[in-house]
């Protein structure tokens, strides 16, 4: 029996990281636990991004810690407080810190962290801290819901490539960018960010969608896992993408099967990321995968990752215009058909 | 002297609890503590040093414990001392008491220890937390040395000077200041260093305490029994020890005068050298008597002062030698009363002392300061004043106008000893809006930054929600001994605008002072917002006013309401007690130490409130008259009773302190009913009524836990009149859908909680935000629902008779026979009291236990407690912490035994009240209010056949004729009494099978004093004296009782179940025995927004923290399981639960893998309770006789 892992090549590179093979597991409560991250190693992951530091969430957290402490304090003379003292500062990014170091400790693989600020002074202290605790790179979770209807699309974008510019001349290491596809201009931004610094883009940011509670009539939030349908918008742009930025892209959405990772890998993703998948089917299903991949690739006589990726980008297909308009029109007929 | 240390000794600005506990922890290995006020800072402050790892003056970590009880404490120190460890404790009051078996015991065995007391007022007619000396005076025949400190350096200084003496002396001894005046007065001291400690204390006496320690290797046995033949001698073989004792107090002053410089005697004389008149006293008294001696002195009044710094044992010579030769008149002032004795202690020690000494001298003696009263030099002069009189007057009081047994002495309330250098600032602050923490930290500031002595001391009122605080901040040159508060502030600042129309701010700011008001108003338009009183003290007193909008700053600067830092900056920059740029760096320095453990954006928020502060700070340029068309509000409406208008009133102006004896009831007893004459107006916003969406639920009435929201369904007829904006609905009552429904809110009264909001289960179908009840702006509507609110009460009550008492729709209706109290805003533990009075409140006798409920419940000025259309309800008293179980149980001894009586009586005189009527009321079941209703109706018929009836047997049954209508007892407290300090008695009393009713408010800490652990607190859960998390489990009363299998227990929690607590109360109240009832008490102490305090109690249920259950013993004669879980299985885990709550996620973001594993245990707790709960939910009855 040929052993598959001596003649196909599974290697890519990513962020200027070398991976052993393009499956990562993307940024998810699962990675806040060093046994999970090692688990991933351990199952074949080439790479993993931690879940995302939300400096919102730190604020937050010591803000309501202040006005409680506060609001239980001076009550009477007989109780100047109904709180004991902190006996440790509040960790604020401290445990993530910690956790970079302890993941890098526990490792081989590249450890990436990731990273949601809310302020200017928030993104670059932390994205400098996360530096210095020995991250291998950083993923700039840029998750922001523009409510106010008083600002441009424009002014968001501007503010992005802002911030990507100040974090690439502050730290050494590569930055990602995470963008959701809500942009009036996708391409147009892509090479923005890609002007602006940005050693990766990846695609795309899943949000969390409000539903109601019609009992309740209350809002509730929800998350749904992905499943391999979600894939097709990233393979779009990854594909549309892939050849117009320097920029490393990734796919993260969707990445259910060895098929969804080969797609990814031929619209131009130099990495396949995936957490709904391991969700639901455990950490050890990146093992299975590794090896579908290698049966496919080995069935459909593949050397290398590297063969494929572009393979099958919008550039790189005899029609162009089926990631354009048109066809859009051509699906609808389609069904129109049945 | 080789012992002198050279190191400098740090200044620090401290209190004198912190002072004490500092030598304390320093010089103790084992330390057993428990709260009580005002001592529990020291074992707050022995607690967290341990915590942090701080050492002992040998480099070990002292062993700090929480006990039980004060006599638990005292239990486990006397333990730790027999088994050779320096060991200490602190108290007060009660607390003290409590300890006293063991005082004996520890004196009799002559070891070495101190206790360290801020001296607090016994409870005799009424409680009170505040300083005097009837605690340590209760103590002063268990054989301990006595010594006093009068202000916060005394108290570090004699803290050590004590602990070197009792090794030496090896007499135990009380170390004791004012609880309060000192123990909680901020002032600038000379800290000891480890090396003063180290060269005070003897190693070898050390060693010599702990060879004389109980040694399985050197055995010896102590604590014998004693017969008649050597008890006496044995008694008396102890004396040499206390003859040596006073000589050692003096040596270790010596000592400690040699070491750090500062000399003490056991009698300090200040004054005249040829002083003709002398006060003796201790305390902080005795630093306000120094002041004013000292100015008199200066004027050439031959006055002088003894302070007494040892009072036991008692040295003669010593006392005799301390006075001037030239003293002929001494007046002894006591803070303390014995009533019914020669005098009080000092005085009759005195007198003794000159006696035997044979020495004649006029000697008069006084009480001053019960309870914290104010004692000032004003006083010191007008007993000077006294004695220089012919004939003057023993026996005296001094502070108050004793105008029923004519004790009090006139004295000049205007003469003042306050230097002119001394800058005197006063602020009024809304409780928990952060005032005083704000000024603590600017006496710390001045004390730190400047060379002045600085001294800050803080005042709030007897109000959990809405109360004020009145800080007190003297900085200056000379040294501080005013130990009194201002009365003539040159910087007076209100931090709310609101106080200018209840309280005179103004009243103490001296003429050309500074006022500064925080006020939405501008510099332009401020004026024409001021009451009269306001407006007339800034003309006359020539006042220099600033305004600031502190609120803006506030919620620009992400402050949200809260306008500490920036009224501190803005004081800091008018007073000009620092340069400005200094004192603003200062005050930044201050927030990062104070704030920077809870986060960078915390402090970052603070630096910007203090930033922008000065911009929108403004001088006003004072109009030359009084133009305001308004005045301060009245204290009371005018339709209150005479004695709320005479007395009351007065106690809510703050002006208590004028009243004379006579005003007072000679025994404690107040009218209740009160609380509704007290319109505080604290709330911003108040709820309003929606009565087109309202579906008459009654859940916010229910949830209220002021009783502002009420309802009636009443007849339409009784409309007329209503007032223009008065609202009424038809009714949706089956049986009473022709009459109207009214759902209102007393505007004055709210406090603004929103849990009626919160838990209103309406929304608008159109705008889901919108509930039956909304809050709205308060004072846009004060005066119309004021007027609706009046018109509301006149209305009848809804019939009791058609309502069902199990619904909550119906007990809405029912009137709720406690209303207003202090509690704060949001309490979860008020809803059930008024709960238990709406049910049973026109025949409920209220036992309760010493705590929130307490000061809620009874802490004047005024009551919550009230009546009934009949003028019945709740008769309410509070004996002590630990004995609410056996005080309730006397009640219901009483009750019982009285209506025995009664019955025997109706036996025999049915002569002359008829058979008939003597059988029905003997035979009447009373289980139903129908019932009970009609054995009044019997008991009014037996009263009107009595009247004439003139044998000693038939008046005795008139005088009883009350007996014979049930009683239902209540024996009402929090989980330190119930699970701590009161569990013996609690645990007999639910064994005694007696008709008791104990409803125990669980808010899983000592919440009235400041959030102490108790065994009701979780694990995973941090409070004090469990600053990591508690390690270990709740402890599971509620089980302990079922396992007695003959009480009625339940477990309830309103917010997940309102019915069940509804059916609990009633079934517990039906029960035939005693009633155990734990409620789920969301507090201030959980740290989170109390408004979804329902919402909380709802996942505590559902996380399977709180299973909600019923155990009734009665079930077990109708043969079904007694223990009956109404909950269900957790749908939650606790983590969802719990990390809503400051309480354990401060530990969570302090020290997540600590949380992680206490949650991880606090989780495997609650699952492995459910199963025990479901075992007995599904076990079979009777042992498991009966069929499967």
């Amino acid at each position: 029996m040929i052993d598959l892992t001596k003649t196909i090549d599974l290697s890519t590179t990513y962020l200027g990281l070398k991976l052993k093979n393009p499956l990562v597991a993307s940024s998810s409560p699962m990675g806040a636990d060093v046994g999970n991250v090692r688990r991933m190693e351990d199952a074949g992951a080439a790479a993993v991004v931690l879940p995302s530091l939300f400096e919102e969430q730190i604020e937050m957290e010591s803000e309501e810690l202040d006005r409680f402490l506060g609001e239980s304090a001076e009550r009477g003379p007989e109780a100047a407080t109904h709180l004991p003292e902190l006996q440790h500062a509040v960790n604020g990014p401290d445990v993530y810190l910690k956790h970079i170091q302890r993941c890098k400790q526990a490792v081989q693989i590249p450890v990436i962290a990731s990273l949601n600020g809310s302020t200017k002074g928030g993104w670059l202290t932390y994205a400098k801290q996360m530096a210095q605790a020995g991250a291998d790179a950083l993923e700039l979770n840029i998750y922001y819901i523009p409510v106010d209807a008083d600002l441009s699309g424009e002014e968001v974008e501007r503010r992005y490539v802002e911030l990507v510019q100040e974090i690439n001349q502050q730290i050494s290491i590569p930055v990602a960018v995470k963008l959701g596809p809500y942009f009036s201009s996708m391409a147009n931004f892509a090479r923005k960010l890609d002007s602006a610094g940005a050693n990766g883009l990846v695609l795309f940011n899943r949000f969390y969608q409000p539903d109601y509670d019609l009992e309740a009539l209350e809002v509730v939030p929800n998350l749904i896992l992905s499943n391999s349908h979600d894939l097709f918008l990233r393979l779009h742009w990854v594909a549309v993408l892939y050849g117009q930025v320097k920029a490393d892209l990734a796919v993260t959405g969707g990445v259910h099967t060895a098929t969804d990772v080969v797609k990814a890998m031929m619209a131009g993703a130099k990495v396949a990321m995936m957490t709904s998948a391991l969700l639901q089917r455990g950490i050890n299903y990146l093992d299975k995968l590794a090896t579908e991949l290698l049966v496919w690739m080995g069935e459909h006589e593949y050397d290398s990752i590297r063969q494929m990726q572009g393979s099958m980008s919008r550039n790189a297909v005899p029609q162009p215009r089926a990631f354009e308009r048109a066809n859009y029109m051509k699906v609808l007929s389609s069904y129109a058909m049945r | 002297m080789s012992t002198s240390s050279t190191a400098p000794r740090p200044k620090v600005l401290i209190d004198g609890n912190e002072a004490a506990a500092y030598v304390a922890h320093h010089t103790n290995e084992v330390i057993a503590i428990y709260p009580i006020t005002p001592s529990s800072n020291m074992g707050e402050w022995a607690d967290q040093w341990s915590a942090e790892q701080k050492t002992n003056i040998w480099g070990v970590v002292p062993t700090v414990v929480e006990m039980q009880s004060e006599g638990g404490a005292a239990g486990a120190v006397h333990g730790a001392l027999q088994a050779g460890s320096l060991s200490t404790t602190f108290t007060a009051s009660q607390g003290l008491l409590l300890m006293i078996p063991n005082m004996f015991k520890i004196a009799g065995e002559l070891t070495s220890t101190v206790f360290h007391i801020a001296a607090r007022c016994v409870a005799t007619h009424a409680l009170s937390i505040f300083g005097d000396h009837s605690d340590v005076m209760a103590v002063r025949s268990t054989g301990w040395g006595m010594l006093a400190s009068g202000s916060v350096q005394e108290v570090m200084d004699m803290a050590l000077i004590s602990q070197a003496a009792t090794l030496e002396a090896r007499v135990p001894f009380l170390h004791f200041f004012d609880g309060f005046r000192t123990s909680h007065e901020v002032a600038k001291v000379e800290q000891l260093t480890d090396d003063d400690m180290r060269a005070m204390i003897d190693e070898d006496l050390v060693k010599a305490h702990r060879a004389r320690a109980l040694n399985p290797e050197n055995p010896i046995i102590r604590g014998t029994a004693q017969n008649p033949d050597v008890f006496f001698q044995a008694r008396e073989a102890c004396n040499p020890y206390y003859l040596a004792a006073p000589t050692i107090v003096q040596n270790a002053m010596d000592k400690f005068a040699r070491i750090v410089g500062r000399q003490y005697h056991l009698f300090d004389y200040v004054g005249a050298p040829d002083a003709e008149r002398v006060l003796v006293m201790m305390g902080s008294g005795a630093e306000v008597a120094h002041e004013c001696v000292e100015a008199l002195a200066a004027a050439g009044e031959k006055v002088g002062l003894l302070k007494v710094r040892l009072y036991r044992p008692f040295d003669t010579d010593k006392f005799l030698a301390a006075l001037p030769a030239t003293v002929a008149r001494l007046a002894v002032l006591d803070r303390t009363k014995e009533p019914g004795a020669l005098g009080e202690p000092l005085y009759t020690e005195v007198i003794t002392a000159l006696v035997e000494a044979g020495v004649s001298k006029k000697v008069i003696g006084g009480r001053y300061g019960l309870a914290s009263k104010e004692f000032t030099p004003a006083m010191v002069k007008g007993v000077f004043g006294e004695l220089k009189k012919p004939s003057p007057k023993n026996h005296f009081t001094v502070g108050i106008v004793d105008d029923v047994t004519h004790t009090s002495l006139d004295y000049d309330p205007d003469f003042s000893t306050e230097h002119p250098s001394t800058i005197r600032a006063m602020f009024y602050g809304l409780g928990a809006d952060g005032t005083v923490g704000a000024n603590k930290n600017s006496i710390k500031i001045i004390g730190d930054e400047t060379e002045n002595f600085a001294q800050g001391y803080f005042v709030y009122d007897s109000k959990k929600s809405g109360a004020i605080t009145t800080s007190h901040l003297r900085f200056g040159p000379k040294p501080l001994r005013s130990s009194y508060l201002i009365t003539k502030a040159s910087f007076v600042a209100c931090h709310q605008f609101s106080f200018l129309e209840r309280i005179d701010v103004l009243k103490c700011a001296a003429p050309g002072a500074t006022f500064l008001l925080n006020s939405i108003y501008g510099p332009d338009d401020v004026w024409d917002h001021l009451p009269r009183t306001v407006q007339r003290q800034i003309i006359d007193k020539k006042l220099k006013f600033h305004v600031i909008d502190g609120y803006e700053v506030a919620k620009k600067t992400g402050m949200g309401g809260r306008v500490n830092t920036i009224m501190q900056t803005c004081f800091f920059a008018i007073s000009g007690v620092l340069p400005r740029e200094e004192a603003i760096a200062a005050i930044k320095h201050s927030i990062e130490k104070t704030y920077g453990k809870r986060g960078e954006s915390v402090v970052k928020k603070n630096f910007a409130a203090v930033d922008a502060a000065l911009d929108h700070l403004y001088e006003v340029k004072v109009p030359a008259a009084v133009s305001s068309p308004f005045d301060m509000r009245p204290a009371v409406p005018a339709q209150a009773p005479d004695f709320v208008q005479t007395v009351t009133a007065k106690i809510v102006m703050g002006e208590g302190d004028d009243l004379p004896v006579s005003a007072m009831p000679i025994d404690g007893t107040f009218p209740s009913a009160t609380a509704q004459w007290e319109r505080r107006n604290i709330a911003l916003e108040i709820p309003e009524w929606d009565e087109n969406l309202c579906i008459q639920c009654g859940k916010c009435v229910l949830v209220c836990p002021h009783a502002v929201i009420r309802a009636k369904v009443y007849d339409s007829r009784e409309l007329e009149g209503a007032p223009p904006t008065f609202k009424a609905v038809p009714a949706r009552w089956k049986d009473m859908k022709d009459r109207k429904y009214s759902l209102q809110v007393a505007p004055e009264d709210c406090t603004g909680c929103t849990l009626c909001v919160q838990v209103c289960p309406v929304k608008d179908k159109q705008q889901v935000k919108r509930r039956a009840i909304n809050m709205v702006s308060q004072p846009a509507i004060r005066e119309s629902e004021g007027a609706n609110w009046e018109f509301f009460l006149k209305i009848s009550e809804t019939d009791r008779k058609v309502l069902s008492v199990s619904q909550v729709k119906d007990v809405q209706l029912f009137r709720p026979l406690f209303e207003f109290s202090g509690a704060c805003s949001g309490c979860g533990e008020t809803p059930y009291v008024k709960l238990m009075t709406q049910l049973f409140g026109d025949r409920a006798l209220v036992a309760n236990a010493t705590g929130c409920s307490s000061i809620y419940g009874g802490n004047l000025p005024t009551t919550p407690f009230c009546t009934n259309e009949e003028g019945r309800g709740p008769s309410w008293s509070n004996s002590l912490f630990e004995d609410n179980a056996e005080f309730g149980m006397g009640l219901r001894l009483a009750a019982d035994a009285q209506n025995e009586y009664a019955r025997a009586l109706v036996r025999r005189q049915s002569g002359v009240i008829g058979d008939n009527l003597a059988q029905a009321i003997l035979t009447a079941s009373q289980k139903t209010e129908q019932g009970i209703f009609e054995q009044r109706e019997r008991v009014k018929e037996l009263r009107a056949k009595l009247a004439g009836a003139a044998s000693p047997e038939a008046r005795d049954l008139a005088t009883l004729a009350d007996a014979l209508v049930k009683k239902s007892v209540w024996i009402v407290g929090g989980d330190g009494w119930a699970y701590d300090i009161g569990y013996g008695g609690l645990d007999h009393v639910l064994a005694s099978g007696r008709n008791v009713n104990v409803l125990v408010l669980d808010t899983e800490v000592y919440s009235n004093t400041g959030g102490q652990a108790s065994k009701a607190t979780p694990r995973a859960a941090v409070a004090k004296f469990a600053a990591a998390g508690k390690p270990v489990g709740k402890k599971d009363l509620a089980m302990m009782a079922v396992t007695y299998g003959s009480v009625y227990v339940a477990r309830v929690a309103m917010g997940s179940g309102d019915m069940h607590t509804v059916k609990a109360f009633l079934e517990a109240e039906a029960f035939d025995g005693p009633s155990l009832i734990i409620a789920y008490s969301h507090c201030i102490a959980h740290g989170y927004d109390l408004a979804f305090g329902m919402e909380q109690q709802k996942a505590a249920v559902n996380c399977g923290y709180w299973p909600l259950f019923r155990y009734n013993p009665d079930l077990v004669a109708q043969n079904k399981n007694p223990f009956q879980l109404d909950s269900k299985a957790p749908t939650i885990s606790l983590k969802e639960y719990a990390y809503n709550e400051t309480r354990y996620t401060m530990l969570a973001k302090s020290d997540p893998e600590h949380a992680k594993q206490l949650l991880e245990l606090a989780q495997e707790d609650v699952s492995a309770r459910w199963r025990v709960y479901e075992h007995w939910a599904h076990m079979p009855v009777n042992g498991g006789g009966e069929k499967k």
